[in-house]
């Protein structure tokens, strides 16, 4: 029974993996799995023998098989159902054909194998739930003590599923005595949830509410070891409790492991999100973290000397060079992925002369540590209203932009030199092209200004980034696009439509060219610059995608979101490799660490999580902070994590620290069941409190001081 | 928790009559109430939706306050046209009203003539957003330059060591504050003006009278002590406070004989320093205990001068915008009016009261006679308690008559009657009576007088008092002030001249006072360095006068040496007979008490002022 509900999941999975093999071709497909989008389905007035809604579940299931393309099994079921010929098809190829430009018209009863998926099939007797509900209760009490938390783990997907069931069918007062007689025993970590459901108490408001048709579908997934699992089952069955039995066995995932029950401590760390913790082989695929083999790049020879003589003082970038620079056959990080795997952006030559800037401000860079902390610098918005929504720093420091809720989006220079656009069509005929100057004269004197603003979106600007070149900035915003401007011109460039909902966030590449970007849609997108539509499309988040990074390696992304879960996604195969949960709030910051091996997380409950990505376990949980947490960044030698957030402070953590004393042994690697220690307070290295101006991001130059920026609050 | 929470959870649901007032507002009359029920289910379900999204706007916007923008932005996500005209940035603009039995929420919308927005001018256009780069620096240098410590200012350098006073115990240089303390900019002062700084603050609290009279003549003329003025403020108010503590009621006598200075000198402003001088100049008023043995050391007169002082920068700066003075009167009247109030506090607080004015007496203090004069009472004729309590009782009450009195004569008519003063006034009532009859002879008396007694002086001041004084070295001139009863009194004294001194010409002193009557008498004096002749005083009296001038001429040592005598003070005392005893008893108490202690001098003087004496001295 178990297998065929796991398949069935499998199947639900499949579709998003699908999709990103043949990226175009199968983009309009894969849409109709996002909110909002679904293709019609058409015609619903069959005069077939069969109920109203067993024919919806039908219709149902071959579009989904249509959509797969089992155009046999199609046939058959069709055949074997006696509908006829039409009733599905002529519409549904025409909206795979229109599926392709943007999302088809929703219609209200459309049937959506997920939903049939998630019907609650049984209904029992709706006085005895209370009944069923606190017998188990009253069974886990009284379980040996190793045993008790990890079968508490089952409570909270029961309790709402049990809640759920009492709504769909109806019993809207036993649903209400149910929940208010067992919602206070449920973790607190889940109040926000059961916030949201204590105000569902009708089946129709079901229907509408796509996080929990999420929540419906996917399955709460339950870490137990073998011995716990047997206890629970050996009562269930003593005691005929069939309906919590039939609960478990069709909303629950239970992964079962051999060994020790986990404490706890251990499942608090790892649970609180909105589908339970990550499966085992979720976090197994193999992730090359390792970081690419930096080009070679012949420096101007007194630049060598100089980096000869500072070879200390270069930790990071120098390895890598020095290997291409000494033997250029000799092996790379085996951690690292092979050079081509993502095809990458030819260098330029302005490239080039940007690494060795990079090269030679590295050799000056201050060496971070505990007894040797950044100074910060703080850039205070002022005048912004409220209204600054994000901050991106470049690369080098020069440049700032700012995302604001009143649609605009700025630039600022912090270094002397000032914005310039490029002068007009008309100018630039005048220019002579074979100058050596050419760069400079093409620039429009006249315009030079501290500061720019460009004007396009028509919603708050969420989400902003640089391009690594400085050339170009990305900003995302309500109005459900991103935008791509140029900074030699101040202008829009390009559009890139495709979320339909607000675009929380987007981060170009560290190389360029890519960029991602993710929103309420609950997907992320990877774009490429001079593609209008996204090459993949990564779903399978529960709730909004909050925030969105790139790895320094490009071949992967990390995205946070509402649903307390981070995920890693390949950007090759669009497949989903690692899901992190742990948080106990929507997730709103992410960072990966520079050699690309470890990644923070902060969330609105004021924790950052690391994470080794390597072996998919969290490694540890850094508790200080006392609202929000919108940013976090790693020092340029990954020795020192810096986290602002809401509460108007800038901290500064020893993660060097956090990563040794962590003791990892096979088990613990095999099984993912960390024991954490309790020493945020030993991590801690410094507190930076601004007077009231939440720090909403955070950016190490390339000399390791840490710059910071926010918008004062009066 | 778990309560808490089912608190949280509770599902609120919309009243059905908000359904029913809302579907009348569109226009639906009878809605049936199921359907008000299913619908207010629906609505709360609906609200609570978005209000949910509403929430992930404001924490994408990075905010802690949810807007109504929030709310458009969740219902666009939801498809529903956003409300529009909520902009408010303040508040919502619901109003609410209720009646038959309903309460509504309403938004008012008010019509809005266009030609009025058109024509109102444009409001300030708001600032643009703007950058400020703040460092933290992690190594802190002493890039500080090393500043003169100026007084008043030695808590200047601890400022910049706080931030350092949080560190961590390991000392590893984290400042906690982004932000960091811009140093107070001071006024530099040179090295000429600390030093006058210094003399001028070491004189007026120092032993030497002498050097005192000098330092306050300085402060109260010169002109350019403006920089200085902070510093003196500083000086005198934490001069005061810890002197009050210590009880050294002379330091604080020097300390107000210089806030007069600094008052006197017309080219100071000191408004900017009232926040500091005027709790300096009340403590001296109210304080309790301004000396160490209250019943034998004279702190009432310091308490009259501070009340004085107190009264003239009341007159001085109080503006519709400090009201200084209504406050001044305020504090006054509300410890006088507490039972526990000490009697040297309600010594201070009736007089700093009664050096306001007529109006403030006749408003505050008069209505209070009785009751006080029953407190009174009650020391005076009941069981001795303290002496204290007692010096302090009949201080008060002298106080009271002294002030009372002339503004009672000027309220009532005569005649006076002691009974009916007695039932009006209570137990100060009969003497109150006295003062009010003895005052009104004098009134009438002073009418009389008043710009008659003329006094023509036709030879140059300075040079007289300078070499006659003999007081101290003291060189320049001096104009009138607090040291002006000493100088004037050694006048008196017989002493020989100097010889070698060129013979001034022959001055006439011409000494007009009239008596009660319409008759003037006019003494002539006319002296002259020619005659040997003793100075020759021609008084013709007049006829109908009854009551005598009383003139008092000391010529010197001898009439032989008057010729030798370049420069003559005279002081022309003129008196009622009548009152001619007061005369006496007064002039008996002013070189003592000057000799008791003569740094006493301002306040005697002013006491000297008081009505009963008229002592002129010409100079």
């Amino acid at each position: 029974d178990t297998s065929l509900a796991k398949q069935k999941t499998d199947i639900k999975t499949e579709p998003s993996t699908d999709g990103f093999g043949n990226n175009n071709a199968n983009d309009g497909r894969v849409l109709s799995a996002s909110p909002g989008s679904g293709s019609s389905t058409g015609s619903n007035k069959q005069t077939a023998a069969v109920t109203p809604e067993d024919q919806q579940t039908l219709l149902a299931v071959l579009q989904f098989l249509k959509k797969n393309k089992l155009i046999e099994s199609v046939e058959i079921l069709r055949r074997e159902a006696g509908l006829p010929e039409n009733s599905l098809d002529p519409k549904a190829t025409e909206s795979a054909g229109a599926g392709s430009g943007g999302a088809a018209a929703v219609a209200e009863d459309q049937p959506d194998v997920r939903v049939v998926l998630s019907a609650y099939s049984q209904q029992g007797d709706p006085t005895l739930y209370e009944v069923y509900y606190s017998d188990l209760k009253k069974f886990i009490e009284t379980v040996l003590d190793c045993h008790r938390a990890e079968l508490s783990q089952v409570f909270y997907p029961l309790f709402v599923h049990m809640y759920l069931e009492l709504v769909y069918n109806n019993h809207e007062s036993e649903a209400k005595a149910f929940f208010e007689k067992f919602s206070g025993d449920q973790e607190c970590y889940y109040e926000e949830d059961l916030r949201v459901l204590s105000g569902l108490t009708k089946k129709e408001h079901m229907r509408g509410n796509e996080t929990l048709l999420d929540f419906r579908t996917s399955k709460f997934v339950l870490r137990i070891s073998r011995d716990s699992y047997q206890l629970l089952k050996r009562h269930l069955q003593e005691r005929q409790n069939n309906q919590i039995w039939n609960i478990i066995q069709e909303h629950l995932y239970i992964d079962i492991f051999d060994g020790m029950p986990r404490s706890k401590s251990q499942i608090d760390a790892m649970s609180g999100s909105l589908a339970g913790e990550a499966k085992r082989e979720a976090n197994k695929t193999k992730v090359y973290y390792g970081l690419l083999k930096e080009p070679e790049i012949e420096l101007p020879l007194d630049d060598e000397d100089e980096e000869a003589e500072n070879e200390e003082g270069k930790p990071k970038k120098k390895k890598p060079k020095k290997d291409s620079m000494g033997s250029k056959s000799k092996k790379q990080d085996p951690n690292a992925p092979s050079q081509n795997r993502i095809p990458l952006p030819e260098l330029k030559d302005s490239d080039k002369l940007d690494k060795i800037m990079y090269m030679k401000e590295a050799t000056k860079r201050i060496r971070l540590g505990s007894d040797n902390l950044p100074s910060v610098c703080f850039y205070t918005f002022l005048n912004a209203y409220q209204g600054l929504t994000a901050v991106d720093f470049t690369d080098d420091s020069s440049l700032i932009a700012g995302g604001f809720a009143d649609s605009t989006v700025r630039v600022w220079s912090v270094t002397p030199k000032k914005l310039r656009k490029v002068k007009s069509a008309a100018d630039l005929n005048l220019i002579d092209k074979e100058s050596d100057d050419v760069l400079e004269r093409i620039m429009d004197e006249k315009t030079a200004s501290e500061s720019k603003i460009m004007y396009g979106h028509s919603g708050p600007v969420y989400g902003i980034s640089f391009s690594p070149d400085r050339n170009y900035l990305l900003s995302s915003s309500e109005d459900g696009t991103v935008r791509l401007w140029s900074l030699l011109t101040f202008t829009c460039l390009v559009a890139y439509k495709g979320h339909n909902y607000p675009v929380w966030d987007t981060q170009f590449s560290p190389y360029g060219y890519y960029f991602v970007s993710g929103g309420h849609d609950r997907v992320a997108r990877l774009w490429a610059t001079d593609h209008y539509q996204p090459l993949r499309i990564f779903s399978g988040h529960l709730a909004d995608i909050t925030c969105t990074r790139f790895h320094p390696n490009s071949n992967y992304v990390a995205t946070g979101s509402s649903d307390r879960t981070i995920r890693v996604w390949d950007v090759l195969s669009g497949n989903c490799v690692r899901i992190f949960t742990g948080h106990k709030g929507p997730i709103h910051s992410l960072a990966f660490s520079p050699n690309g091996k470890f990644l923070a997380s902060g969330a609105t409950d004021g924790r950052v999580l690391l994470w080794d990505i390597g072996h998919g376990l969290m490694m540890g949980e850094l508790k200080g902070h006392t609202d929000t947490i919108y940013s976090l960044r790693f020092s340029r030698d990954g020795e020192i994590l810096a986290s602002g957030s809401m509460d108007n402070t800038v901290r500064l953590w020893d993660v060097m620290k956090a990563f040794d004393d962590l003791e990892t042994d096979d088990f613990t690697a095999a099984t993912g069941h960390i024991h954490l220690q309790d020493n945020s307070q030993e991590l801690l290295l410094g507190t930076y409190t601004t007077k009231s101006t939440p720090v909403i991001h955070l950016h190490f130059t390339r000399r390791n001081l840490l710059l910071a920026a926010g918008a004062f609050n009066p | 928790m778990a309560e808490e929470r089912r608190q949280k959870h509770c599902s609120v649901v919309l009243p059905t009559e908000s359904m029913k007032a809302m579907a009348e507002s569109v226009g639906v009359g009878q809605l049936q109430e199921d359907s008000c029920v299913a619908l207010s289910e629906e609505v709360s379900y609906r609200i609570k939706e978005i209000a949910q999204d509403a929430l992930k706007f404001m924490h994408h916007g990075k905010r802690r306050k949810l807007t109504t923008s929030d709310i458009d932005n969740a219902l666009k996500l939801k498809n529903v046209e956003p409300l529009y005209g909520f902009q408010s940035q303040e508040f919502i603009p619901f109003r609410f009203a209720s009646g038959g039995g309903r309460e509504l929420h309403f938004y008012e919308e008010k019509e809005v003539d266009l030609s009025d927005i058109i024509n109102t001018p444009l409001p300030r256009v708001p600032l643009d957003v703007s950058l400020k780069a703040t460092k933290e620096q992690q190594k802190v240098e002493s890039t500080e330059p090393l500043k003169v410590v100026k007084p008043g200012q030695e808590e200047e350098g601890t400022i910049q060591g706080k931030g350092q006073g949080t560190t961590t115990p390991d000392g590893k240089g984290k400042e906690k504050g982004l932000i960091r303390l811009k140093p107070r900019s001071t006024h530099e002062l040179s090295v000429e003006q600390q030093l006058y700084y210094k003399e001028i603050t070491e004189a007026c609290v120092g032993s030497c009278e002498a050097k005192r009279a000098e330092a306050l003549q300085s402060i109260a003329t010169d002109p350019g002590l403006y920089q200085m003025l902070p510093r003196f403020s500083t000086f005198i108010s934490e001069g005061v406070r810890v002197n009050v503590v210590q009880n050294n009621l002379a330091l604080l006598i020097y300390l107000m004989r210089m806030v007069k200075a600094l008052m006197d000198n017309p080219t100071l402003y000191l408004e900017k320093y009232l926040h500091e001088l005027i709790p300096a100049v009340v403590t001296c008023i109210v304080s309790k205990q301004l000396c160490l043995r209250p019943d034998v050391d004279n702190h009432w007169a310091l308490r009259d001068f501070a009340a004085r002082l107190m009264a003239q920068s009341c007159k001085t700066f109080s503006t519709t915008t400090n009201n200084i003075q209504s406050r001044i009167t305020k504090t006054f009247t509300k410890s006088w009016l507490d039972d526990k109030t000490q009697w040297t506090t309600r010594y201070g607080c009736i007089a700093g009261l009664a050096e306001l004015g007529p109006d403030v007496i006749k408003t505050l203090i008069i209505p209070r006679l009785a009751i006080e004069g029953a407190r009174i009472k009650a020391v005076m004729e009941g069981p001795v308690i303290s002496n204290i309590d007692k010096i302090g009782a009949e201080h008060v009450q002298s106080l009271l008559l002294k002030h009372c009195a002339s503004v009672i004569a000027k309220l009532r008519s005569p005649p006076d009657n002691v009974e009916q003063y007695r039932t009006e006034y209570g137990y100060l009532g009969p003497m109150l009576c006295s003062h009010v009859m003895k005052a009104r002879t004098q009134a009438a008396l002073q009418a009389q007088q008043v710009n008659r007694t003329t006094l023509t002086i036709t030879q140059p001041r300075p040079t007289l008092s300078v070499s006659q004084s003999g007081l101290s070295g003291s060189s320049g001139p001096r104009t009138p002030s607090i040291i002006k009863v000493p100088s004037s009194l050694t006048l008196m004294s017989p002493r020989p001249g100097t010889p070698s001194q060129p013979s001034p010409p022959a001055t006439k002193y011409i000494v007009m006072a009239t008596s009660a009557g319409a008759a003037s008498t006019q003494q002539v004096i006319t002296l002259s360095s020619s005659q040997s002749a003793s100075p020759v005083t021609s008084t013709v009296p007049s006829a109908t006068s009854t009551l005598q001038p009383l003139v008092k001429l000391e010529p010197g040592s001898g009439p032989g040496l008057t010729a030798s005598r370049p420069l003559q003070k005279y002081i022309v005392v003129s008196l009622p007979s009548s009152a001619s005893s007061s005369l006496e008893t007064k002039s008996s108490v002013l070189p003592t008490s000057i000799s008791s202690s003569s740094l006493d001098g301002g306040m005697k003087l002013e006491r000297s002022e008081s009505p009963g004496a008229s002592t002129q001295s010409p100079h």
